[in-house]
């Protein structure tokens, strides 16, 4: 068997009387794409902050290449690898898409120490960057503050800062969170292309792209993981019907 | 060339001809304005680079401006004396040479900026502003119940201090040493401003959390900045203490601390040459308003007001216009 990216192992999380993950475990294996869905309040976002580094677990242990990183903070977990997108577009919104690329670029690379080198006249960085822009579509806009971007390049400029980072797995919240149906489907072809680069565990609303993209689909319902399979077993499985897809369940 | 560029060249050259001009007619007192213009915007590049770059809005910088007045002070007091500062584990001599007192300046004031810098700078907002103003007063009341330096009068140096090769005692030439040093302050704040650093430091003002999600420790960045910010600061204090022959507890007040902010607001925050533009109009307004009203000071208050509410670029901004884009 292959040896998982990324591992959860028994995590367990509360506020008060709140469960907001109930000993859940979860894999991520190279190559796969791992959606995990569940309706609003399920657990989705406090899992996610709990990978990143941004929330301590109250149990549990989370394994990312082999190592236990449950006491690493976010900028250690960033630093071995994990590439991270928000449901909430978050760039530099004063800096221009190239001075966002370069700046995840150098986070990487661990040069931000350097006060006297002149960043945006480093030739190979720049170039680095560009090319991670070009990968998300945003050649023709690397001089445009990210402010004045659109809804749907911003999101592109945060997967091309991820991707800057040549991450080891990428942890997408809601990438195609408030795009339109041909941008939606222009993400899913990104994704598409971006599993082969490192394993993504994607958190998403959007059944077409889930169901087109996932190797694997986990279900979060009240904190818990309730069913984990194939697109296949995930749209066969009862519970999910009931609990997830509910009234729509006829429309898949 | 852009706009800005020009009008840098601008304060840079005018505040170069000024005083020589002033130095050929023999108008003394114009070149010592110059001096404290140029000492001045010193200083307010120092909070320039923390306050527009960092988005760190430190009410203390008095803090380092005070132990770079005080680090002279307290050298060419033990010179004049001929008493060493201490005599343990080695003999530390007092000192009469710019080039040790500026070493000196810079060390204590990194210092004390990394050991407030690290106290501080977990908090942010109101409690940051708060907690830097405390450490300021701190410094101020240290200074006015330390006796053995002039306790609440201060310490008056009756000879400047000496600079290899030239006199420091001619108006023009202590200019020239304090505008080289205004110089070599903005180039490291312009090449600062457009480093890995820079870039990370200006990140982390925007979005911090970004910033850690690319790996990068925004406290670290702050800290250092913070360090860098206060050493400049202090520097501009030793030359401060030089130009007055004078040393006193008012330059750790929280008043210096907001002058020096004033300075960096009117002149347009984060612009290379806003502390220039700003020290070079409030020496201006102090020389004339002085002399107008004892509460000119009000009218630069009205000013500020307008600045802020108006021209948020300060000076440099509503000539210059919107900052461009970096590609």
């Amino acid at each position: 068997m292959t040896e998982p990216v990324l591992e959860i192992r028994k995590l367990s999380k509360s506020f008060g009387a709140l469960r907001a993950s109930r000993d859940i475990n979860l894999t991520l294996l190279p190559g796969e794409i791992h959606a995990l869905i569940g309706p609003n309040g399920a657990g989705k976002s406090t899992l996610i902050k709990q990978i990143a580094g941004n929330m301590a677990p109250d149990a549990g242990e989370i394994r990312f290449l082999g190592r236990d990183v449950t006491a690493l903070d976010t900028v250690g977990r960033a630093r071995m690898g994990l590439g991270r997108s928000f449901q909430i577009s978050s760039v530099i919104a004063e800096f221009t898409v190239l001075q966002n690329v370069v700046l995840a670029l150098q986070g990487a690379r661990g040069t931000s120490y350097h006060l006297f080198r002149a960043v945006l006249k480093d030739r190979e960085m720049t170039a680095t960057a560009r090319a991670a822009a070009g990968r998300v579509g945003l050649d023709d806009r690397l001089a445009v503050r990210a402010q004045d971007l659109s809804h749907g390049e911003r999101r592109k400029l945060e997967i091309a800062m991820a991707l800057a980072l040549a991450p080891r797995a990428f942890l997408l919240d809601e990438p195609m969170a408030g795009m339109g149906a041909e941008g939606a489907a222009e993400m899913t072809r990104l994704l598409d292309r971006l599993r082969h680069e490192a394993p993504i565990l994607l958190v998403e609303h959007d059944m077409d792209a889930v169901f087109s993209l996932a190797d694997r689909i986990s279900v979060l319902d009240y904190g818990e993981i309730i069913a984990s399979g194939t697109v296949e077993e995930i749209r066969a499985d009862p519970v999910v019907r009931r609990a997830y897809l509910g009234d729509d369940a006829e429309a898949i | 060339m852009r706009r800005e560029t020009i009008i840098n060249a601008g304060l840079a050259a005018g505040l170069l001809a000024i005083p020589l001009w002033a130095h050929v007619t023999g108008e003394i007192f114009t070149i010592t304005l110059a001096t404290r213009v140029a000492i001045l915007a010193l200083a307010a590049v120092g909070l320039n680079l923390a306050l527009g770059l960092g988005g760190l809005v430190s009410f203390g910088h008095a803090a380092y401006f005070g132990l770079g007045g005080y680090a002279m002070g307290i050298l060419a007091f033990h010179a004049q004396t001929y008493d060493p500062i201490f005599t343990w584990p080695f003999v530390f001599e007092g000192t009469k040479q710019m080039l040790v007192i500026w070493a000196v300046a810079l060390v204590a004031s990194g210092l004390a900026a990394a050991l407030i810098g690290m106290l501080t700078l977990h908090t942010s907002g109101a409690y940051f502003i708060m907690a830097t103003l405390a450490f300021g007063q701190m410094f101020y009341y240290l200074f006015v119940s330390w006796p053995k330096y002039g306790g609440e009068d201060g310490m008056a140096i009756y000879v400047r201090n000496d600079f290899p090769g030239l006199n420091t005692l001619d108006p023009i030439q202590l200019f020239v040493i304090c505008y080289a040093l205004l110089m070599a302050g903005l180039f490291v704040s312009w090449r600062i401003a457009r480093s890995p650093f820079g870039l990370a430091l200006q990140a982390a003002r925007q979005n911090a959390e970004r910033v850690e999600t690319v790996g990068i420790r925004p406290f670290r960045i702050r800290l250092a900045a913070f360090v860098i910010s206060g050493m400049i600061t202090g520097l501009a204090g030793a030359l401060m203490a030089d130009l007055n022959r004078f040393v006193g507890p008012t330059m750790f007040s929280w008043h210096t601390s907001g002058e020096i902010m004033v300075l960096v607001i009117l002149g347009g925050v984060a612009r290379l040459y806003g502390p220039v533009a700003g020290a070079a109009l409030f020496v201006l307004l102090e020389h004339w308003l002085g002399g107008v009203s004892d509460y000119w000071l009000a009218f630069v208050g009205a000013l500020l007001l307008l600045v802020v509410l108006f021209a948020r670029g300060g000076l440099i901004g509503s000539l210059a216009g919107r900052e461009v884009a970096h590609d």
